[in-house]
């Protein structure tokens, strides 16, 4: 089958270009970054009179910040990286060639699908890690559900890809990357609408960020991550970055997969069907 | 394909399309193509720009899908994916991903094409060499000049000996080596069996190369030559000699349409090739010394320009 060739060839093209060792370094330097904060960050408080309670806490409070930056930096990666993978070959008229072989077009779509899926798992799975490590070997912290959380994120990662998938086979490169950074960018706004909803109890509010999730339910995977490797303090904090207030529920998540797959769907029929 | 050749069956056919359309929105791009091309012939496949060449290539490839009509290739539909298993193609600009070397970009065609690693361990080099650039197979693309291009382009279109090999323009930025080389490589492939069709501007090249032509206009073919043949039509002969009395002169008026020259150099039209030796004969018998007797061959070109200009003329 065809579809692991197109897999190997997309991890290929990825380290070939340097794509995969940019995103890469681009990650090692920030866990650099984020190691050398949570050190100074355990070594001031070492000599405060904060209780050690509030301290844990607030050191679990910079691992969700460490967490929060490695969700937007893996999604921001995910649509450079694929953005331009299915558009930008029918521009140039370079997938003249390879669907011209024998396979169904689709092997190619799931083929190169696969590969990103692969490459993103491993850049979660090193950045996650590596905030895991810093939290547990630097400040002794440990959140809950951390493979929960991880998963959650990974999740987040392969709805955006699969949606940048669907524009690259209705759009160009370019308009494909500004739809799926502004769908991304409405779930961002509208979570942080339904937060405040939440906290200030404005109904209207949480219904605007809930549609807004609906309508791409990134943002919503990240926050339901959150909640789910938050302190138990954490969650009854009423207004944080990190706060419990209108977690999605897992109804949200089942919502998420399934807008995965139909997009996914939608993303094959369409790749099937047009003209190259 | 001539009258006295025997009539194509489906059997013997590598191509058949028939009334074959592709609308764009409002535009057509291809009105009605309906082909036959043989097995085991070179096809040349001619028009001038915005002819609808390129969409019928890319519909009979499967790239494109049509608006209207039916095409087979091998006996398939022209749809089905096991058929490109037997399929080659060279498309025009081949751009492919300029990261991989000539070997890793053949030896990822092979792959695709079914091709197993004991074979690729073979063919990859073989057809490295085929195309000249067996001193190039660990560079990466990204360095290659466009002829360089076009000849790895033409050796992954062949890495899996198909039945049937499509070339987008294969010559285009090709030096007259490398044209030369393409030219052999597309009589060896018709040497071992396939079939090749072949789009091309370079009228000169598809002369020397093909066996049959079709013209297209407008996604309709319009005229059809088997280049072995004369073109149907009047035939131009010069003529020098010696001992050319009026008298002779106005006796080959018989077969002549026209004729104007001096007394030893004379230019003459006739309705058909077969009043050649005739003429040859006549003048013999009246003792003119013949120095040269040379019919006038009608450039492809020359049937291009006329053929596209008679349709002009008619639009």
């Amino acid at each position: 089958m065809n579809i692991w060739i197109i897999t190997r060839v997309t991890f290929l093209e990825a380290s070939r270009r340097k794509i995969l060792w940019t995103a890469l370094l681009a990650g090692a330097a920030f866990l650099t970054l984020f190691g050398i904060g949570m050190h100074y960050q355990v070594k001031d408080l070492q000599g405060s009179r904060i209780p050690p309670l509030v301290r844990y806490q607030i050191q679990s409070t910079l691992l969700q910040v460490g967490f929060y930056a490695i969700d937007m930096l893996a999604v921001i990666m995910t649509v450079l990286t694929s953005v331009d993978t299915i558009s930008g070959e029918i521009a140039s008229s370079t997938i003249h060639a390879i669907a011209t072989k024998p396979q169904p077009r689709w092997q190619l779509l799931i083929g190169k699908w696969l590969g990103f899926a692969g490459m993103i798992a491993m850049f979660v799975a090193l950045l996650f890690g590596g905030v895991l490590a810093i939290g547990k070997w630097i400040a002794g912290v440990i959140p809950h559900g951390a493979l929960q959380g991880a998963l959650l994120i990974y999740l987040e990662c392969l709805l955006v890809l699969t949606a940048t998938f669907l524009f690259g086979t209705l759009f160009s490169t370019l308009t494909n990357g500004v739809i799926v950074l502004g769908l991304h960018g409405l779930a961002f706004v509208g979570g942080w609408l339904e937060k405040i909803g939440a906290v200030t109890d404005s109904q209207r509010l949480v219904t605007v960020g809930i549609i807004s999730s609906l309508l791409m339910p990134s943002e919503a995977l990240w926050r339901r991550a959150s909640y789910v490797m938050q302190t138990a303090i954490g969650r009854t904090l009423d207004f944080s970055p990190f706060g419990a207030q209108s977690a999605p529920s897992l109804a949200m998540v089942g919502y998420a997969v399934f807008y995965l797959l139909v997009a996914l769907a939608l993303a094959l029929y369409r790749f099937q069907e047009r003209d190259l | 394909m001539t009258g006295e050749e025997a009539l194509p069956s489906p059997d013997n056919l590598a191509i058949e399309t028939r009334n074959l359309r592709k609308v764009f929105g409002s535009k057509v791009a291809v009105r009605g193509l309906s082909l036959q091309v043989r097995r085991g012939e070179i096809f040349g496949f001619l028009g001038p720009n915005g002819a609808g060449k390129s969409t019928s290539i890319k519909m009979l490839l499967g790239l494109v899908k049509p608006s209207a009509g039916e095409a087979t290739i091998l006996g398939c539909p022209s749809s089905s994916v096991e058929v490109r298993r037997r399929i080659g193609f060279l498309p025009e600009d081949f751009r492919f991903y300029d990261w991989l070397t000539a070997s890793e970009l053949l030896a990822l065609h092979g792959r695709l094409c079914g091709l197993t690693p004991g074979q690729l361990r073979e063919r990859v080099p073989a057809y490295l060499d085929l195309v000249d650039l067996t001193a190039h197979q660990n560079r990466r693309l990204r360095g290659f000049s466009k002829g360089m291009l076009q000849r790895i382009g033409l050796a992954q279109a062949l890495i899996h000996q198909p039945d049937l090999i499509f070339l987008d323009e294969p010559t285009s930025g090709l030096d007259p080596m490398g044209r030369r080389l393409v030219r052999d490589i597309i009589r060896s492939q018709r040497g071992r069996g396939a079939t090749v069709f072949l789009n091309s501007h370079l009228l000169s090249e598809v002369e020397i190369t093909c066996d049959t032509v079709a013209f297209i206009k407008q996604g309709e073919v319009i005229a059809m030559r088997d280049l072995h043949e004369s073109p149907p039509g009047e035939v131009h002969v010069t003529i020098r000699a010696r001992n050319l009395s009026p008298e002779i002169v106005e006796g080959l008026s018989q077969w002549a349409s026209s004729i104007n020259g001096d007394g030893e150099r004379l230019n003459l039209s006739t309705s058909s090739k077969k009043h050649l030796p005739q003429i040859l004969r006549y003048l013999v018998a009246c003792n003119v010394e013949v120095y040269e007797f040379t019919p006038k061959h009608v450039s492809l070109e020359e049937s291009f320009l006329e053929i596209m200009g008679d349709e002009r003329d008619s639009e």
